[in-house]
């Protein structure tokens, strides 16, 4: 197990990259701590399989390196850098029965046939395969392959990170669950560093300790999940995470104070120097209708969606949404919004902006 | 409602039933009557019986040509598959010289069973041929109308050069469909070079390779130009193959009783071997999803 270190990383599929826009993976410098979960989460096509084959080897970078501990991997082939992988959709060697698919891995490395048969016999447990462990692997259904991968992937001990590629694609939504809770309590028993590559935000904030955001080949933010909800570093997380998304209002603010359009609203904190592109960020969960107080609102429809209802709205020409408790009465009068202002975030060329206490 | 009957839809089979009659059903109709019946010219036909049939089992001739054949058959089996999985597996995957193979792979796959048959025929010859002059040469006895060694060598040799193609392209094909994914998780279990071709690529072409087995193997039994064109079935019989046999007897000696019977236990060897095959190996693939 190790810490890994990614330093001025980045990668283009082109051999002769020129623009930034050439990179699929912009450069970046990170550090992954040994022993926690992390969650990879972008819309497809933002550069996280890129990075994750960069990680396990299968890729090698344009530019900057990848270390493992103290030790310099970039140009190690995978069989060196002792990590696991599982990809999106099954991969198993049909001719082996479920039981050789799982020893496979420590085969090769030469283990002893009772720690094999050890190991093969509680990852089956895991899995709940334990009953097809002599089939052959071929003519299974999809899900029961992937569990087949997800094994092979944690057969091994000693690895120094495992890597998932949206493992859970192919699988029921009841058995993702169960899986996806196997994975949690492996990775606590075990401790080792798991990354997990998806783009279903449930998915990454249920099941990482930190959640990264990337987004068209940059890794916009890392964080918890409470600090992603609370304060987006850049709108894309803002948007991304949340259902709906946060509220993204173009705005002028000075000072403590924020115009849009003309209107007044009041800031937890102050700002200086802000122009150009800025607008100020709001979660639905903290935007609440009145019939007296707030800004004028044009409310389009009423979504009710069983815990609670989502108001679209018309806001100075943004379309803002707006969540309002099962039990609360929308009126027709309810035609004014107010925003609690610890909830407000600033965003200048949509990165947030830090404010000073006012 | 009844249903309603219409049995004029049969006028609509009629054009497939007349084409299949003339272009199989009544040529080998014509092929078993010759087989049951004996003539001495005039046209006149007498009933044999099954005689021809016991003939040609006790004919040592069919026996001896035969046995040939099936020697030929195993030999260039046991030459194109492997060779041509290897060519396939060291062929790029991707990009200009993967269509350049290819296109190189197909030529021979082109040029007419005679052609290909003349190509060799003067390749070898001691006197203009370039590789007979050269083994001649550098004192190696080689001469395909003489020697029998050197007349299988070069009918063989040929039938790889012409054929071997054939089964490249389909494992190749076979190959080009396998996911990515699974050569990665390959190198993440740590999985030799053999054990990647013995779990993830002979798996993968398995259906591919037996058509490849199955096509070649009912083409060289059949092979009747190639060798006709370089060795003439020589020296001696020693190239003789089935079908350059059966159009000694047939069309050489005129002797139309005993070539149809021969021809009709040929088709029937074929049938039953191709048969055994594909029987064989669909079992297999049965037996391992299960």
């Amino acid at each position: 197990m190790a810490r890994i270190t990614l330093d001025n990383l980045a990668h283009s599929y082109s051999p002769n990259p020129k623009k930034e826009a050439d990179y699929a993976l912009k450069e970046l410098n990170h550090v992954w701590n040994d022993g926690e979960a992390y969650a990879l989460l972008g819309a497809s096509g933002c550069g996280k399989s890129t990075l994750l084959n960069i990680i396990s080897g299968l890729l090698q970078p344009s530019q900057g390196r990848i270390l493992f501990g103290d030790s310099d991997v970039t140009f190690a082939p995978t069989t060196d850098r002792n990590i696991a992988q599982v990809f999106q959709f099954p991969v198993v060697y049909d001719t082996m029965t479920v039981r050789q698919n799982l020893a496979f891995p420590l085969r090769n490395r030469g283990e002893r046939p009772a720690y094999i048969a050890s190991r093969v016999q509680a990852i089956a447990a895991m899995i709940g395969m334990e009953a097809q462990l002599d089939r052959k692997a071929q003519g299974l259904t999809a899900d029961a392959k992937q569990k087949i991968s997800l094994g092979r992937g944690m057969v091994r001990e000693d690895v120094n990170a495992l890597l998932f590629d949206e493992p859970l694609t192919v699988i029921d939504p009841h058995m993702k669950w169960e899986l996806r809770t196997q994975l949690k309590s492996l990775h606590r028993e075990f401790g080792h560093t798991m990354i997990y590559v998806t783009h279903d935000q449930t998915e990454a904030l249920t099941f990482a300790d930190k959640v990264v955001v990337m987004h068209e080949g940059r890794v916009v933010q890392m964080g918890t999940p409470e600090e992603l909800f609370e304060r987006p570093e850049h709108t894309f997380v803002g948007y991304f995470i949340g259902s709906p998304g946060m509220n993204i209002i173009p705005a002028r603010v000075e000072g403590n104070q924020a115009y849009i359009n003309g209107s007044q609203l009041s800031l937890a904190e102050a700002y200086t120097g802000l122009s150009g592109n800025v607008a100020i960020g709001v979660r639905p969960d903290y935007a609440r209708l009145s019939e007296t107080d707030g800004l004028p609102v044009n409310i389009r429809r009423v979504e009710d969606v069983g815990r609670h209802k989502i108001i679209r709205a018309d806001f100075f020409g943004t379309d803002i949404s707006i969540i309002a408790r099962e039990d609360e009465t929308i009126s027709p009068d309810m035609n004014r919004v107010t925003f609690d202002p610890a909830h407000i975030n600033v965003y200048h060329d949509d990165w947030r902006v830090q404010g000073e206490a006012a | 409602m009844e249903k309603t009957v219409n049995q004029k839809a049969w006028f609509l089979v009629l054009p497939v039933l007349v084409l299949v009659a003339f272009s199989a059903v009544i040529p080998l109709m014509t092929v078993v009557n010759y087989s049951v019946q004996d003539t001495f010219g005039n046209n006149e036909f007498y009933w044999a019986g099954l005689e021809w049939f016991s003939e040609m089992l006790d004919s040592e001739r069919m026996w001896n040509a035969l046995s040939r054949q099936l020697v030929f058959s195993a030999i260039i089996l046991a030459i194109e598959v492997p060779l041509g999985i290897f060519v396939a597996l060291n062929m790029p995957k991707k990009g200009f010289w993967a269509s350049l193979c290819l296109v190189l792979m197909a030529l021979p796959l082109l040029v007419p069973w005679n052609v290909v048959g003349t190509i060799w025929q003067i390749f070898g010859r001691v006197d203009i041929g370039l590789l007979g002059y050269t083994l001649d040469k550098i004192g190696i006895p080689y001469n395909y109308t003489q020697d029998f060694f050197a007349a299988w060598a070069t009918v063989i040799i040929m039938d790889v050069w012409h054929w071997t193609s054939l089964v490249a392209l389909l494992a190749y094909a076979g190959l080009q469909s396998i996911p990515d994914a699974y050569y990665q998780a390959a190198k993440i279990d740590q999985a030799s070079r053999l054990a990647v071709f013995r779990f993830i690529e002979l798996p993968k072409m398995q259906g591919v390779l037996m058509i490849a087995i199955l096509l070649r193997f009912m083409d060289s039994f059949m092979i009747y130009t190639e060798p006709f064109v370089v060795t003439g079935g020589g020296p001696g019989n020693s190239t003789t193959f089935l079908s350059i046999d059966l159009v000694k007897m047939a069309l050489g000696q005129f002797d139309l009783g005993p070539a149809a019977a021969f021809s009709i236990m040929y088709f029937l060897v074929i049938l039953l071997i191709s048969w055994v095959f594909y029987t064989v190996m669909t079992n297999l693939e049965k037996r391992e999803g299960a």
